[in-house]
Formats: C-alpha cells, structure tokens, sequence
C-alpha cells in the first residue's frame, strides 16, 4: 500500500492538473464564442458569392477556352489533398479525426490508381503526415503566427494552390477541415474546392436574372470570381476549424477536469483509509504493551 | 421618395445594411450611380471609394473598398467586397 505522503502529494498534483484543465475550458469556452461569431458573420458573403456564381456559370457555357478553374484540366490522375489542422493540441481528437479523414481519402484514390499529393495548413497535421507520406508533401504552409484567421490568410494559401494548380502540378483538389455543427459535434469533411463545383443552379428559377446586364461581361466577371471563390472555400475551412478546435478543446478539457475530480475523489478516500489504519495499528501497538505491564 | 437598401458585405462581416438614397460604386469601366429602381445589373468593382448618399442633399459617407463585385437586383444593391475600411 502507497504510504501516507505519497497519496498526499499524487492528490495535490492531480489538483494543480484540475485548475489548469478548468481554466482551459473556460479559455476555450470564451474563444470559441469569439469564433463561432465570426464564422457566423462570414457567411453571408458566401452565400451570395454563391448564389452569384450559380447564377452566371448557368449563362456561360464551358468549352475549351473557359477557364481551367471552372472546366478543369481534362484528366483527374493527380489529387491534391489541403489538410487543415490546428497549430495546438490538447484538444481531444480534433486533429487525429481531420487527419484520419485525408488519409482514408488519400488510400481510396491510391486504390484508384491516382496519384496524391498533400497541402499541410496547420502544425498538428504535420506530424502524422510527414511520418507516412513524407514523400507527397508538396508544402507546408506556417500559420503558427496566426492569432485570428482573417481573409487574407486564406487568400495567401488560396494563391498559392491556384498557382500551383496553373502550373499543373495537380488536377483536383480537396480541402480537409472540421465542420462546426455544435460545440459537443464536429464533423471532418472533405470537398473539392479545385476545379470549382458549380452550385446547382437553384437561383435562375426566380427567373429575373434574365433582364441582368453584365459590365464588362459573363465571362469576365466569372473568371474574377473563380479564385476568389477558392480563397472563400478556404476561409470559410479555416473559420470553421478555429470554432471547432475551441468547442473540440472545451469538450477535451471539461472531461479531463470530471476525471481528475473523480481521481481525487478516490485517492481521498484511499489517503484516509490508510491513515485510519495507521491510526488503529498504533492504538493496538499501545494497548498491546500497555497490557503487557 | 424611395430609398435604396444598400448592403455593403465582406469576407469577414456584414458592414453595412441599410436604407439609403444613392450609392456611387467605382466599376472598373467607370463609376456608376445606384439609386432605387434600378435595372438588374452586375459589375466588378476596382479599388477605390464607395460614396454612399443618405439623402439628396448632404455630403456622401465614403468607404474605400478594395476587390470585388457589385449586383443590383430587384431588392436592392450589394456589394461584395474584400476589403472595407471606414
């Protein structure tokens, strides 16, 4: 049996792990309000991007010389997989679950024939990624610096995918993230964000677009949109992840604050049975001599 | 006298959403003024001030906004803009 002072101090230290598990949730709980609004207020300029891309790519017809963003490449061989992590831990299997998703997408296409390549957005994913397919790495790119993810960050990853897709080093693209449904359930998704999916075109049965004047025209306007439909998809990747780690951390941390009060709970119990006993043995050693007289 | 609903929106938030008497958007072939009643139209949008006029008279608020489009349609105009400062 552990003696005395070892109890004592295994209780104390799983103390001091308490409060730093507890001030993490309530860390996480107040980020993660912070997120989820921003995510919130990014959505309308999605949703009418959306709505103005379905509209358009419904007038334009694609051919050879529409652009490569909208058409595609004309073969699908090699598949780009953007994994976007977050850049700390300690948030429960927040990141082992987006990665885990890539990974089983990665081996569906290799199974397919194809050849995959990865996009690290995030230091979480890197590790796990490097060890198993170090050699498709293609980049990495550092977002540690990043406090709140603002547009312009997503815009930085989003040039440098399309550059890299112009210069044909991949086909199809896929963005890896966690969707935020609640802050006790996130989702990891994947979607292709390259060539760009064209919303079915719901928005043309109003039946009003049909009377638009475009300036400078069709084309033109969906050729500016394209990529910054792509930087979009990866902002809106990106916010959803930050909401998603905070509500994945304080799910994480609010466990591990209910484990360590259960631990204490049972070491305090052990701690004074084992003085009781103590106690009792050293009564019995007295009136065991005391007798003896 | 009709009013314009004007909504100003970026990656980031909802800037602006209001009733107002004109806009004036900076299209990359040339400003343009946007008050109501205005035929469906879209644009891109070039770098440089957007003057919004609450009324007739008065001077204009502006707001530099950088990248983007503008849409007018039947229930007003938006602009999607990437960036907005003001």
């Amino acid at each position: 049996m552990a003696s005395l002072k070892a109890l004592k101090v295994r209780i104390n230290s799983v103390k001091s792990t308490q409060k730093i598990t507890k001030a993490m949730k309530m860390v996480a709980a107040a980020k993660l309000r912070r997120a989820q609004e921003a995510a919130v207020s990014g959505r309308p300029y999605a949703e009418r991007l959306e709505a103005v891309m379905a509209s358009l790519a419904s007038k334009v017809t694609i051919s050879a010389s529409s652009p490569k963003l909208l058409a595609g490449t004309g073969s699908d061989q090699v598949h780009l997989i953007i994994v976007a992590t977050s850049e700390r831990g300690l948030a429960g299997a927040f990141n082992s679950n987006i990665v885990r998703a890539a990974r089983k997408k990665a081996e569906e296409l290799e199974r397919a024939g194809k050849t995959v390549k990865f996009y690290i957005a995030g230091k979480k994913g890197r590790g796990v990624l490097r060890r198993f397919h170090s050699k498709q790495i293609i980049h990495d790119q550092e977002m540690g610096h990043i406090k709140n993810v603002a547009f312009a960050d997503a815009q930085i990853v989003a040039e440098d995918v399309i550059a890299r897709y112009e210069a044909g080093e991949f086909d199809v693209a896929h963005l890896f993230y966690a969707k935020f449904v609640s802050a006790l359930v996130q989702e990891p998704v994947g979607q292709q964000i390259v060539p760009v999916a064209i919303p079915a075109a719901a928005a043309d049965a109003s039946g009003v677009s049909a009377a638009v004047e475009y300036e400078p025209d069709e084309e033109s306007i969906l050729a500016d949109l394209l990529p910054r439909n792509v930087a979009i998809q990866i902002f809106r990747a990106l916010l959803e992840n930050a909401a998603s780690e905070q509500g994945s951390r304080m799910n994480a941390m609010d466990n591990a604050t209910r484990n360590a009060g259960d631990m204490i709970n049972r070491l305090s119990i052990q701690y004074n049975r084992t003085r009781q006993a103590a106690i009792t043995t050293e009564l019995v050693e007295i009136i065991s001599g005391a007798e003896a007289l | 006298m009709a009013t314009l609903h004007f909504e100003l929106v970026t990656p980031e938030k909802l800037v602006r959403s209001e009733e107002v008497h004109m806009v004036v958007v900076p299209g990359t072939e040339g400003e343009f003024g946007v008050l109501a009643g205005h035929a469906p139209f879209m644009s891109t949008v070039r770098d440089g001030d957007l003057a919004i006029y609450r009324s007739e008279t008065g001077e204009p608020e502006r707001i530099r906004i950088e990248g983007g489009f503008a849409e007018v349609n039947e229930k007003g105009l938006t602009v999607l803009a990437e960036k907005a400062e003001g």
